[in-house]
């Protein structure tokens, strides 16, 4: 049986154990505003990238499309770009974007291809290390960032780029979390190379003919590296709000779990001191008693 | 005058929506002003400046790098790479620039990437002498 002292000293810590993962929960809270807001602002620019692609994706016939439209034609080389957070104490967040594309790892293996990862941030990284150490190519990290830019996205898919230019690999696929609500956050892979150009709905097929200044072609090239980038900037951000919210949501069990935990030892504490305080009492009693 | 509708944005966020009277863009083969009306068209971006008349002689000057340009019936949609009002441009960003062509006017391997390079600079050196006066 603990000691009255180590009751204390137990509560105390519990106590000081809660303050932090409150004031934790508190900054999450503020930042994941901040995260959303931004979120918000990004939409508008990805949506109209989107339907100016569709447009053009549409007009373009498979045989002389871009190697980032069209793929290098075969799929022996896998990129993964995996965008984790750079801290932990966020929940299931860094661990299931790990497992998602640890999953689709070992599935390209088992396939017999090549598999190589791209890490964006540290935990992506710590957790993939341990069994796929070999495939792990390189890690960006943006520790010192504290408000994604887009330069910071510019940054990866110019690595990105570079690397598919080079030849070295033929699919890259994007690996984050996508931002449902505070309480659910969706670990989403996308692919990136070859681009995925959304169906143009049928009723936009009539639209009046566009004047391209310079060549159709010529502008789909300068647009394709581009769309990588906001495609990287967008997952990006929602990566940014969706730790957040796990933060917010995972550091509120554990103030609550601390809350039962205090409960608990302080009545432990207090039965234990009215118990010794009857064992006295009784000692006292028969000792008079005795005489 | 008609207006039209007119958006211009950038990754992280909307810099101008609303309809104005006419717009000049500094498409990549040449600067082009649009007004209400105008043929559904697309094009490219060169670093410049967008010049923006909200009618009643209002008139707002942003500086935009690298995007491309659409228009259609709804309206004209610029997205830049990057947008900032020309009020808050540094010179040192249009230097930083400057450098970063000189820069790859000096790697240009292919005689085509060469004259790109150089044409980039020397908008860039236009753009910075305007801006100077």
């Amino acid at each position: 049986m603990p000691s009255l002292k180590d009751l204390r000293t137990r509560i105390a810590s519990v106590k000081a154990t809660q303050k932090i993962t409150k004031a934790m929960q508190m900054v999450a809270a503020a930042k994941l505003r901040k995260a959303q807001m931004a979120a918000e602002a990004a939409r508008p620019y990805a949506e109209k990238m989107e339907s100016v692609l569709a447009n053009l994706g549409a007009g373009v016939d498979a045989s002389s499309a871009p190697r980032l439209l069209a793929g290098t034609g075969s799929d022996k080389v896998h990129l993964l770009v995996v965008c984790t957070a750079e801290r932990g104490l966020c929940g299931a967040f860094n661990s299931s974007i790990a497992r998602l594309a640890r999953e689709h790892a070992n599935r390209l293996l088992a396939e017999g291809k090549t598999v190589k990862i791209l890490c964006v941030g540290k935990k992506g990284n710590d957790s993939l290390r341990r069994t796929l150490e070999r495939n792990i190519i390189d890690l960006i990290e943006f520790r010192s960032v504290k408000q994604m830019s887009f330069v910071q996205a510019d940054e990866v898919g110019a690595r990105v780029l570079k690397m598919f230019e080079a030849g070295e690999f033929d699919v890259a696929t994007l690996f984050f979390s996508r931002f449902k609500s505070v309480i659910s956050q969706i670990p989403t892979a996308q692919q990136l190379i070859p681009a995925e150009i959304p169906a143009k709905s049928a009723s936009k097929g009539a639209q009046a003919v566009y004047d391209y200044e310079p060549e159709e072609a010529e502008i789909l090239a300068s647009l394709l590296p581009r769309n990588i980038a906001v495609q990287i900037f967008k997952a990006l951000l929602e990566n940014a709000a969706s730790e957040q919210g796990a933060r917010m949501s995972a550091m509120d069990n554990a103030t609550r779990n601390a809350g039962d935990m205090i409960k608990k030892q302080t009545q432990k504490y207090n039965r234990t001191r009215q118990a010794m305080i009857t064992k006295e009492l009784i000692e006292i009693i028969s000792g008079a008693e005795a005489l | 005058m008609a207006t039209f509708h007119f958006e211009l944005v950038s990754p992280e966020r909307v810099l101008f929506s609303g309809s104005v009277d006419s717009v000049v863009v500094p498409a990549s083969e040449g600067d082009m002003t649009v007004l209400a009306g105008h043929a559904p068209a697309m094009s490219t971006l060169k670093p410049g400046v967008v010049t923006v008349a909200e009618g009643k002689g209002n008139s707002r000057r942003l500086f935009v790098r690298g995007g491309f340009v659409d228009i259609n019936d709804s309206g004209l949609t610029i997205l830049a790479e990057h947008a900032i009002p020309l009020e808050d441009l540094k010179p040192e960003m249009i230097a930083n620039d400057i450098k970063n062509a000189m820069d790859d006017v000096a790697d240009a391997r292919t005689v085509d990437a060469r004259i790109a390079a150089q044409s980039r600079l020397d908008g860039l050196k236009q753009l910075q002498s305007a801006l100077v006066n």
